[in-house]
């Protein structure tokens, strides 16, 4: 049965995108591990790490594409759930680093020491083990994500207050983790991690494992989103993305749908902070800014929303272009970045991937395809618009 | 020791600030006697004098008191007087204590220094606080009362008590008898007292109803005096802890109010756009930010061309920054967000990304640092109502705050140009085809909102920091409150931004600022969940549609 | 009358909006089987009573009752749906980006919880019955094509049949012609009384010769509340039907 449900998604693009995942698997660690350093084809391992930070990037665009694209949830918090993921992880490492802190306290981390607890508090509990931490990787944002979108799909939030609301989810859980009375960190958040599972995180060979997993999850979390659009699940969330009152007419508890959608997306953009922070070697408050969830959905909307394999290629290339703005011109980046939203919503509004079609459109005789977005933002503004001032 | 030092850094500033009033004094009678004796017989000597000078009770002593705790006095070893020194070179110049006649300049090995310790820089301290309760000065009398209250001084009693019979002044009087309670409740005298002087005392203490009052009997309560002091004190206590609790209650509702009445200035503009025209403008906070830069331009204008008129640049930057934010959102709307009506969702990210753009362009601009706005003369400054201190600046916020909402409120209300706005959002064909030019109208209603946003800029350059950021710290506030409030519904902005103004600010005592934030946060996506559709939200088919 | 034996119960349901009463102490019975018309002039409360029944809005006062004892005032909209009330909207809204196929897919009487629908897997005899319906709605050689890109009465007659392959016991229909050429119209007649007897039909229309080809008793509704009942001819003889509909 999970052959055939991982079957029903695989078609053409899955294809390709599996492909190139999989070349990329086999072929960074040949060029990184065993291609002679003077060799003009030999990957730095700060390239590996630095494919792999773009690649978890694109696994939370997928997370987020889940939502916005297949349900019309747009959520302006999803970093929040990456961070999430990014802690679990993190406390994890800050466990393993053991008596080589700078206090050398075997059991507490430095920032505790520092702030004279005496004892770790009852939620560092079990983190270092590893089984936990990847447990917890998935549960916490999943769990918080479930609580969320019961309340918020039930009372029936949505459109524009939903991604209000998730922004301020985002912004309260940026304030706390800022705390230094919450036990992660405080502003400094956890870094100088050591070991992961035993093995030297800063090796050469771990960084290439640790991209190689990262292509992992990607690839299967990629399987298992195609999977559920795939499925009459799947026309389900479609359909109540363009017309969520006549989905429920017909007898589909939409909010149960949703929650669905919501919490599996949130569990992979756990995952995707989960593997970014062993390799960016650092998690601290300033992920959970709301500007980093806002950066996220631009990635799904370069690529084309609604089509997965859009939010993997430009959440890669508008990270690309990140990091050579930053470099280069730094002065430039933010008009760059500002100006690519204001052109992707003008222009693009299908994305990259949706330009053929839209040229298409475009050609004389043929009718353009309605966007998928017409009819929820309709009903948005019909609620907005429809009311007066007082 | 440390009340003795405390004690002593008051009487200083009191004498700092009344050595003028002394110097002209014709008392100056029968003191040089005492004056030489300060500069004989070692610290004892020094201090027997000391104490006689003290009982005179003429404050023309006072400088000569002040110049002996300066280190200042000096004996004079040519004929043994006492005279205040000061280095001028190698040499000294010296003065006489009293007159302040110049007696010409000596060099170093001429003079030696009147040396004093810890015993008698406290007898020092003493018996100027019972000088300068003698002054002629109201004010310095005054000052002098509030001091002897603090260090609760028993040598200063018999001073207090003089004073307090010669006390015309009916304040100075009470501040004085609040200091003598102070210094009986706490002091040995205590257990000597009958019942009625307890009573007497800790009323007055009551009367004097502050904070400084209530830890003073709350002390006396907690000490080992008698049990009917102990008693008396923590009647006390209690009477004063509910008028402290009210008016702190009474001032958290000020600090709300003032809270409020910031978020509402910055949600306004929003209100507009947002609840009336339906459009998320992420970059509202950036509408607000140019308003403060255009202020600080204009206070830049008038600080290089016209500084005497410095109070009036205010007045001013208000008409210029609602042209200038007006003008960029209408630039944007025309530009931008016309391209995007009915499609909120891509207005939202647009609009943020125009946000970060204008962030860098400021930021090129300006430099990335605080520019430094400043406040004319008729913002600065507090004053005090009852227990509440209230500064100007704070005032004129919440003053311009209601103004702005009223003037709004009526714009829309009662303008030709407030009917198009109502007319095209509620329905865009027929004002169309009634002949209004809905395009305008759309461009129009923007700038009127983001030009609103500049005058929250202006007021707001006054109480936060002028950087490229400073919108982004008020959009999702904003947002908030027009949510909360009831989208469309200017009262709900009101009401919204009110409400989590007081809610914050009385949370902040028991939370603290980041987690009352937080609370704040959590409740609203609570209370979201609740009712979707905010505060003052309007029923009906026309919200389902 | 009791409510017993009955499909569908109103009474005495009242709703209003910030003061406006839309409906005020509505009764309306229907019996399993039967096609009722309903008119009125518009604001008369057509559309707010379907959506009292179909759980969108909420009553202030009144009961409500399917097949004699579900209270229908405490339930979700989903939940009315699946207990067999099906709607269809005033404008036609089929899922745009799905195909035909999918659509009627979507809507065909099969398990509605997330991880069923997860796990679906067409069976022959749902198989079957989609074609059965694409043959009745005359869509069958449209069966691949996009929704959205349908003409408009293409839409509505995939709405019917949409509504069909839910296989409700009663169906709400708004409008159903509203757009049509009178072939359609004609061919729409047809098809809701053929629909009739196995399933009870609400139909709100405007348009009179459409209710007369339909030959169903009709409810005349105004200001909130049923002015008038009967065949058509014996309302339209009504005087005050005539004030209020003809009049104005």
């Amino acid at each position: 049965m999970l052959l055939r449900f991982f079957l029903m998604g695989l078609d053409r693009k899955a294809g390709i995108v599996l492909t190139i995942l999989a070349f990329l698997a086999v072929a960074v660690p040949v060029l990184t591990l065993w291609v002679p350093a003077d060799s003009p084809f030999h990957l730095s391992v700060f390239t590996v790490s630095l494919l792999g930070k773009y690649l978890c990037f694109a696994l939370l665009a997928l997370a987020l594409d889940l939502v916005w694209g297949y349900c019309g949830i747009l959520s302006l918090g999803h970093a929040a759930f990456f961070a999430l993921g990014g802690y679990a992880m993190g406390m994890y490492l800050m466990r393993q680093i053991g008596p080589r802190g700078v206090y050398g306290n075997p059991v507490l981390p430095d920032f505790m020491v520092f702030l004279n607890w005496k004892e770790l508090p009852w939620y560092w509990l079990g983190f270092d083990h590893f089984w936990f931490a990847a447990l917890m990787v998935l549960v916490v944002p999943g769990a918080l994500a479930f609580a969320f979108g019961w309340f918020a799909f039930r009372s029936r939030v949505t459109g524009v207050y939903l991604s209000i609301i998730t922004q301020a989810l985002t912004f309260a859980l940026l304030l706390a983790f800022f705390r230094n009375d919450m036990g992660f960190g405080g502003n400094n958040g956890l870094t100088d991690f050591k070991d992961i599972l035993g093995y030297d995180i800063q090796a050469d060979t771990t960084r290439v494992v640790l991209f190689v997993a990262t292509v992992a999850a990607l690839a299967l979390s990629y399987m298992i989103a195609s999977g559920v659009i795939g499925s009459k699940l799947g026309k389900v969330l479609v359909a109540l993305r363009d017309a969520e009152s006549r989905v429920r007419f017909m007898g589909y508890d939409t909010e149960s749908y949703k929650l669905f959608a919501w919490t599996l997306s949130a569990c992979m953009a756990g995952v995707a902070g989960a593997l970014y922070v062993p390799q960016v070697g650092i998690i601290n408050p300033s992920e959970f800014a709301p500007a980093s969830s806002i950066e996220a959905v631009i990635w799904v909307a370069v690529g084309g929303r609604g089509t997965l394999a859009g939010a993997i290629l430009g959440a890669v290339l508008v990270n690309m272009g990140k990091s050579y703005f930053t470099g280069a011109l730094p002065e430039l980046w933010l008009f760059a970045l500002g100006g690519l939203f204001v052109a992707v919503t003008l222009f693009l509004p299908k994305g990259l991937l949706g330009l053929g079609a839209q040229l298409k459109a475009k050609l004389p005789g043929r009718k353009a395809s309605p966007l998928p977005n017409a009819q929820t933002a309709n009903q948005a503004t019909g609620q907005t618009a429809g009311q007066k001032g007082a | 020791m440390r009340r003795a030092l405390r004690w002593l850094m008051a009487v200083c500033v009191v004498v700092a600030t009344s050595t003028a009033a002394y110097a002209a004094d014709p008392r100056a009678i029968d003191l040089r006697p005492l004056v030489q004796a300060l500069g004989s017989g070692g610290y004892s000597g020094t201090e027997k004098a000391l104490t006689q000078l003290s009982e005179a009770g003429d404050p023309a002593a006072v400088p000569v008191i002040e110049a002996l705790q300066a280190g200042d006095l000096y004996v004079r070893k040519a004929d043994g007087s006492v005279v205040v020194a000061r280095k001028a070179g190698d040499a000294f110049t010296l003065t006489d204590p009293l007159t302040r006649a110049a007696l010409g300049d000596a060099p170093a090995a001429a003079v030696e220094k009147i040396r004093i310790n810890n015993s008698l820089r406290r007898a020092i301290s003493a018996s100027l606080g019972a000088l300068t309760l003698m002054s002629p000065d109201a004010g310095v009398r005054r000052s002098a009362a509030d001091a002897v209250f603090k260090s609760r001084d028993a040598s200063a009693l018999e001073t207090l008590s003089a004073a307090i019979a010669k006390e015309q002044d009916k304040g100075v009087r009470a501040a004085m008898e609040q200091a003598r309670a102070a210094i009986l409740l706490t002091g040995e005298a205590a257990s000597k007292m009958t019942d009625a002087e307890i009573q007497s005392a800790t009323d007055t203490l009551t009367a004097r109803g502050d904070r400084d009052a209530l830890v003073l009997l709350n002390m006396v309560a907690g000490s080992g005096a008698s049990d009917i002091t102990k008693k008396s004190a923590a009647a006390a206590v209690s009477t004063l802890e509910q008028k402290l609790a009210f008016w702190a209650a009474l001032q958290n509702l000020w600090y709300g109010l003032s809270l409020g009445s910031v978020l509402l200035l910055a949600a306004i503009g929003l209100a507009v756009t947002f609840g009336v025209m339906g459009v998320i403008n992420m970059a509202h906070g950036e509408m607000v930010m140019i308003g403060a830069y255009t202020t600080f331009l204009v206070q830049e204008f008038f600080r290089a061309h016209a500084p005497g008129l410095f109070d009036l640049s205010i007045l001013v930057a208000l008409p210029a920054a609602f042209i200038v934010s007006g003008g960029v959102g209408i630039v944007i709307e025309r530009s931008v967000i016309r391209w995007l009506y009915g499609r909120p969702l891509e207005t939202l990210l647009a609009t943020w990304g125009l946000s970060l753009a204008l962030q860098q362009a400021v930021r090129s601009i300006f430099g990335p640092t605080n520019r430094e706005v400043g406040a004319p003369s008729w913002m600065s400054g507090a004053f005090e109502l009852g227990g509440l201190t209230i500064t100007y600046g704070r005032l004129w916020i919440v003053v311009f705050a209601f103004a702005v909402f009223a003037a709004l409120l009526v714009a829309l209300k009662r303008t030709w140009f407030g009917l198009s706005i109502r007319a095209v959002t509620q329905n865009r064909p027929m004002a169309n085809a009634m002949g209004i030019r809905t395009a305008r109208v759309d461009a129009l209603t923007f700038g009127l909102g983001s030009g609103i946003a500049g005058l929250a800029g202006v007021a707001l350059s006054q109480i936060d920091n002028v950087s490229p950021n400073l919108g982004q710290g008020y959009i999702l506030d904003s947002f908030m409150v027009v949510v909360f409030g009831g989208v469309g519904n200017l009262w709900g902005t009101l009401v919204g931004a009110l409400t989590l103004g007081t809610m914050n600010k009385f949370l902040e005592p028991y939370a603290g600022a980041v987690l009352g934030k937080i609370l704040v946060l959590i409740f609203i996506i609570l209370f979201i969940q609740r009712r979707p559709r905010g505060l003052f939200a309007l029923k009906g088919r026309a919200v389902e549609a | 009358m009791s409510a017993e034996s009955t499909l569908l119960y109103l009474d005495g349901v009242s709703v209003s909006f910030d003061g406006f009463k839309a409906l005020r102490g509505l009764s309306l019975v229907m019996m399993p089987g039967e096609m009722r018309a309903i008119i009125g002039p518009n604001g008369a409360g057509k559309t707010t009573m379907m959506d009292v029944i179909t759980g969108k809005t909420r009553p202030d006062t009144g009961t409500i009752l399917f097949e004699g004892d579900t209270d229908l005032t405490r339930l979700r909209e989903a939940a009315i749906a699946n207990l067999g009330i099906g709607r269809k909207f005033q404008r036609p809204t089929v899922f745009e980006p799905h195909t035909v196929w999918d659509n009627l897919e979507l809507a065909l009487k099969a398990p509605r919880r997330p991880l069923k629908t997860l796990t679906y897997a067409i069976s022959r005899d749902d198989r079957a019955r989609i074609e059965e319906i694409l043959d009745i709605t005359r869509l069958s050689a449209l069966r691949s094509r996009q929704a959205g890109s349908l003409s408009h009465g293409q839409k509505q007659w995939l709405e019917i049949g949409m509504l069909l392959a839910q296989d409700p016991k009663l169906l709400l229909v708004d409008e159903p012609v509203a757009g049509m050429t009178d072939a359609e119209t004609e061919q729409t007649a047809e098809l809701l009384c053929s629909i009739a007897g196995k399933h009870s039909v609400i139909v709100v229309e405007h348009d009179m010769s459409f209710v007369r080809a339909l030959g169903v008793k009709v409810t005349v509704l105004a200001e909130g509340s049923v002015l008038a009942e009967g065949s058509l001819d014996a309302v339209s003889a009504n005087q005050q039907v005539i004030d209020t509909y003809l009049g104005r």
